[in-house]
């Protein structure tokens, strides 16, 4: 029994053990986007007719609203994209949060839109009004370009741009009341993003996968 | 009460395990037999509490005890009783105690089988085999408790995931997939007991595990092609293989072990490649623990993970501790291991085995580096990387087509080197009917470059290996004057290992020929329609006449009613591809409807449908020759099958060769135990 | 017998060299068997049918983001058809496979491509591969090579094993 070449043995398994558990300290569903940091993907988008259900577009009967809208980077607005759909069981818990906070600092320059992906028009109006409706505009994306764009990997996604038109910061899962004071806070102050806060998620938040063959938008009863 | 019995049974089976494992090894160096006959024992004790636990949990499972963890995870009183009693292995916990329960069965029969034999192997390898049966055995009374108490106890549960109730074959692709890849244990547990005894040289591991490591490969052949099969006919993307991370987990001990039933060969017939094969079957073994690691783990992300946990700590740990003890054992004794022998020449069968082996190999390590490289390039670039089907099917087509040109020749050398007559003879009609293949395969409408090589070569080795059952039974025929028939029986009964061997050979070729025609000639069509609108493929028609809907206990059921039309235009069957929606889930899972015959498949999926029924979009796909797969894959297990029948008396597993004599060892009276 | 069979060596030998050689033809860009022959029509489609072929080899290169593991070509997800569309309008725009797959890498990251960018470090991982099949055939080559000959007198070990294991213990 050589000792010697026992031990080189050995020796040989330690990579690939430092890999395996180098592997287990990370999330292979968490994937990063190239998107924060960058000038955010403009685009015009038509109005889901019937939002806003409240606010100063709503209480006009609606006229005033612009039928569509267009993302312009000098704006000088800071400007949050959530992306939803109906049948988006998570997408529940952020919309009272994200119509708070798109009220809260209406005045201070702060644009909210919810971007609807793979809905039907009928189907989010109905979800937005039996959550209560909303302040901000729904927007509709036929073809899911927009939500292609931004790198969608599904919903609910929440984009936050700078007033000069840049992501900010991108999270993925419900966005919730203290992330949205911070991201939003900093960004009407003017703070640029940190180095490493261009994306998060929420805790525990799986990216589930549609099974192949899952079509959401039609035909659930 | 369960709980109480599921938990005793496990906590003694650890006991016992860890005993007789220690039992064995002393007993082995200090020539206790009294100790060796306890280790036997204890294994066939943790066999009947492994039966226990798992008869209890399947108790639990079909009374609906939901204050049984495992149970309240996967149980659901809608489920029908078949989907309950298979979801023992349909998560996490349920799979290790089955798995449990294989390695515990296994490790029985190969002491009852080895009882007479009283050498110093069997008891190192049964040692081997209890150990790692004391892992899986702490794992389910720690990580993987499926016992634990649930309270307060719930009503009902949220079933088995959809996906593992729409199809009988998730009956069938787990225990076989189990017994392949537990099997793979017994001959690493005696390559182990072979380094640890010192008896690498006479052979005795390999003759002794010849049937077992067969026995495991076919059933891991067979479970992979239900896996293929599974994948086909139930995630409706009309193909069978997608490189799953976990696909390729049970794809990779495959491979090793199909490269070592051949240099095993070599190694019996030449002393030769000692510590290759050794480190072949080692290498199969780890790769298999690999492969439960990898869905248990967190590590990559894929349709079969099971949930993610600390469990992944522990497998790494097995892993670890497997790796290096296995990794010095092998360079500290490779060492002594002389080679004797010769290769019978360059133009011999060895040489082809090399190859073989080479290839193999390499295969092996290509399908591994893709798999595990997202993890490496995270690592070194911090950057997340794909590495899907379009890389594997890449670097791996060039290997299978190598391996498709080596089936042909192997089987038509001798073992020793062939004279140039012999290779005339011998190749003359397999090239002539590779040419043919190759240039029907052209004339059918084959274009792509690998295509048309994997059909040349698919009629290439088709006939090499044809030729030796036409040569073999020629050569009884002259002999014994036999006719064709009984000469043929005669000679695959008499040399079911060659034979065995060159009928596994034609079903490899004819799931060959299933991949490479499906793939190559695949046509696909989608179309919206609306009631009473057609569609054409491939000179289908298919007319939709309505969408039915179906409510069930646990899921609501909608189709399509396609009609398929006759050249008269009235309609000659009615298919129905199905959207099953779960109560417990978001995404409804497609069941396509599939019309099998022998030169195509058609294949409907329903994409999507208008609620009222006024479309439906349609996705059609015809795909030829995909049953020669499934049946291919059958000729497979078949061919291993006639393998494992034969061979001499002296081959079976504790029984003797006639005129053999045994010798016991007999503890002095007086010995104390 | 080296000689006159050293032929078959040669051709065998050759042709397992032969497939790194093969591999590196097949680096170079020869498409894969499943994006292979048959243009798919949709229901969407052009007429061009070598747009078609275009887009199904463009997008069997893609990754669909809400599938596991599938491309976009073989994805009945909507958003893999979505982006098939895309896919479809760029090549029908005369844009390069390189600029279309930047393009999905500028959005969604190298992840979204399904095979790794043959560049930098990602070399490894095609390299490694032929590298081992070259290397392996040298070495069965020189093993060949070596240990072919007569049969030695008296190697017992190399006789057919004979039946049982004998009782020796330890």
């Amino acid at each position: 029994m050589s000792w010697l070449r026992a031990s080189l043995g050995a020796l040989a398994a330690v990579p690939v053990l430092a890999l395996l558990l180098f592997g287990m300290g990370r999330d292979p569903r968490a994937i990063e986007s190239p998107l924060p940091g960058r000038p955010a993907p403009d685009f015009t988008l038509a109005r889901l007719d019937g939002t806003p259900t409240r606010g100063p577009w709503a209480d006009a009967g609606g006229a005033d609203a612009p039928d569509s809208f267009h993302l312009r980077a000098d704006s000088g607005d800071v400007v949050v994209l959530n992306f939803f759909a109906s049948w988006c069981v998570a997408c529940r818990a952020e919309h009272g949060p994200l119509g708070t906070a798109a009220e809260r600092y209406a005045g201070e320059g702060l644009k909210v839109y919810g971007i609807a992906y793979q809905d039907r028009p009928e189907d989010a109006l109905r979800w937005i009004r039996g959550m209560g409706g909303q302040s901000y505009p729904a927007l509709l994306d036929p073809g899911s370009r927009t939500a292609i764009e931004y790198g969608l990997w599904g919903v609910p996604e929440t984009f936050f741009l700078d007033r000069q038109g840049r992501v900010a910061y991108k999270h993925v899962g419900p966005v919730y009341p203290e992330l949205l004071e911070t991201r939003i806070g900093a960004l009407l102050r003017g703070e640029a993003a940190p180095e490493d806060g261009g994306a998060t998620s929420s805790p525990g938040w799986q990216r589930g996968g549609e099974a192949p063959g899952a079509t959401p938008e039609l035909g659930v009863p | 009460m369960i709980r109480l019995l599921g938990h005793s049974a496990i906590l003694a089976a650890l006991v016992l395990a860890a005993f007789g494992a220690v039992a064995a090894v002393v007993g082995v160096r200090r020539a206790r037999s009294d100790l060796l006959r306890s280790a036997q024992l204890a294994t066939y004790g943790t066999f009947a509490l492994l039966l226990v636990a798992n008869f209890a949990m399947v108790y639990a499972l079909v009374t609906h005890d939901f204050s049984v963890s495992y149970v309240a995870q996967v149980g659901n009183r809608s489920v029908p009783v078949f989907y309950t009693v298979i979801s023992l292995w349909g998560a996490l916990e349920g799979s290790i105690l089955f798995w449990g329960l294989v390695l515990a069965g296994y490790s029985a029969a190969v002491v009852y089988l080895n009882r007479d034999n009283h050498g110093s192997l069997v008891p190192y390898a049964t040692a081997t085999l209890l150990a790692i049966g004391v892992f899986f055995y702490l794992l389910l009374i720690g990580p993987a408790d499926p016992f634990v108490r649930v309270s307060p106890v719930p009503a009902d549960g949220p079933g088995p995931n959809p996906l593992l109730q729409n199809h009988i074959l998730m009956g069938i692709h787990p225990p076989l997939l189990y017994l392949g890849y537990v099997g793979l244990s017994v001959p690493f547990a005696f390559a182990i007991g072979a380094l640890l005894s010192g008896r690498v040289e006479d052979g005795a591991w390999l003759r002794l595990t010849r049937r077992w490591t067969l026995a495991a490969w076919a059933f891991l052949s067979l479970a992979i092609m239900a896996g293929m099969w599974w994948s086909y006919e139930v995630l409706g993307w009309g193909g069978y293989w997608a490189w799953d991370p976990v696909e390729n987990a049970s794809f990779l001990p495959w491979l090793t072990a199909t490269a070592f039933l051949h240099s095993a060969m070599v190694e019996e017939r030449r002393g030769l490649l000692r510590v290759w094969n050794l480190s072949l079957i080692v290498a199969t073994f780890l790769l298999t623990i690999f492969g439960t690691f990898l869905t248990r783990s967190g590590i990559v992300a894929s349709v079969h993970a099971f949930a993610e946990g600390e469990i992944g700590y522990w497998f790494l740990s097995f892993i670890a501790i497997c790796l290096v003890f296995s990794l010095a054992l092998l360079l500290g004794r490779s060492q002594a291991l002389r080679s004797t022998g010769r290769l019978g020449g360059v133009a011999s069968r060895e040489t082809v085995f090399l190859l073989n082996n080479l290839v193999l190999t390499v295969f092996t390590f290509t399908v591994l580096l893709g798999t595990v490289y997202p993890l490496v390039a995270e690592a070194m670039r911090g950057v997340k990387v794909s590495v899907g089907a379009p890389f594997f099917n890449r670097m791996t087509l060039p290997l299978i087509v190598a391996l498709l040109f080596l089936l042909g020749v192997g089987p038509a050398l001798p073992w020793r080197a062939a004279t140039r007559a012999e290779l005339r003879e011998r190749f003359a009609a397999p090239a002539l009917a590779g040419l043919a293949a190759l240039a029907a395969a052209f004339a059918l409408g084959t274009r792509h470059p690998y295509a048309l090589v994997a059909f040349a070569f698919a009629g290439w080795a088709g006939a090499t290996n044809l030729g030796e059952f036409r040569r073999g039974a020629a050569a009884r025929m002259r002999a014994h004057g036999e006719g064709p028939l009984t000469a043929l029986v005669r000679l695959v009964r008499s040399n079911g290992r060659r034979y065995g061997g060159y009928v596994a050979h034609l079903g490899i070729l004819l799931m060959a020929v299933g991949i490479t025609a499906s793939s190559a000639f695949r046509l696909e069509v989608e179309r919206t329609l609306r009631p009473g609108e057609t569609m054409t493929v491939d000179g289908y028609t298919l007319r939709f006449d309505g969408v039915a809907a179906r409510e069930e206990p646990r899921r609501f059921v909608v189709w399509a009613d396609m009609a398929l039309l006759g050249p008269d235009g009235g309609p000659r069957e009615v298919l129905r591809p199905r959207l099953n929606f779960y109560r417990t889930s978001d995404q409804p899972i497609t069941t396509p409807a599939v019309r099998e015959r022998p030169h195509e498949d058609l294949y409907l999926v329903l994409m999507a449908f208008e609620r009222d029924g006024s479309s439906v979009t349609i996705q059609a796909l015809v795909e030829p020759l995909v049953v020669w797969i499934w049946i291919g894959g059958v000729i497979v297990a078949l061919g291993a099958l006639v393998s494992l029948l034969s061979g001499r008396r002296g081959d079976r597993p504790g029984r003797l060769a006639r005129g053999e004599a045994v010798r016991v060892k007999r503890v002095p009276a007086g010995t104390a135990r | 017998m080296t000689g006159p069979a050293a032929r078959p060596l040669v051709a065998v030998l050759a042709l397992a060299c032969a497939a790194p050689a093969v591999a590196a033809f097949a680096l170079a860009g020869a498409a894969p068997v499943v994006a292979a022959v048959a243009p798919a029509e949709q229901a969407e489609a052009l007429p061009d049918s070598l747009i078609e072929a275009r887009t199904h080899e463009i997008a069997a290169g893609l990754r669909c983001v809400v599938c596991q593991g599938l491309s976009i070509e073989d994805s009945p997800a909507e958003l893999a058809r979505e982006m098939r569309a895309i896919v479809r309008e760029q090549v029908a725009a005369g844009r390069t496979r390189a600029e279309i797959e930047a393009y999905f890498v500028d959005r969604y990251g190298e992840f979204v491509l399904l095979e790794p960018r043959a560049e930098g470090f990602n070399l490894l991982v095609y390299a490694l591969p032929v590298g081992a099949l070259a290397f392996g055939a040298l070495f069965v080559a020189a093993f060949v090579r070596r240990w072919s000959g007569p049969e030695e007198a008296g190697a017992g070990s190399a006789a057919p094993w004979d039946g049982h294991d004998d009782g020796r213990a330890g």
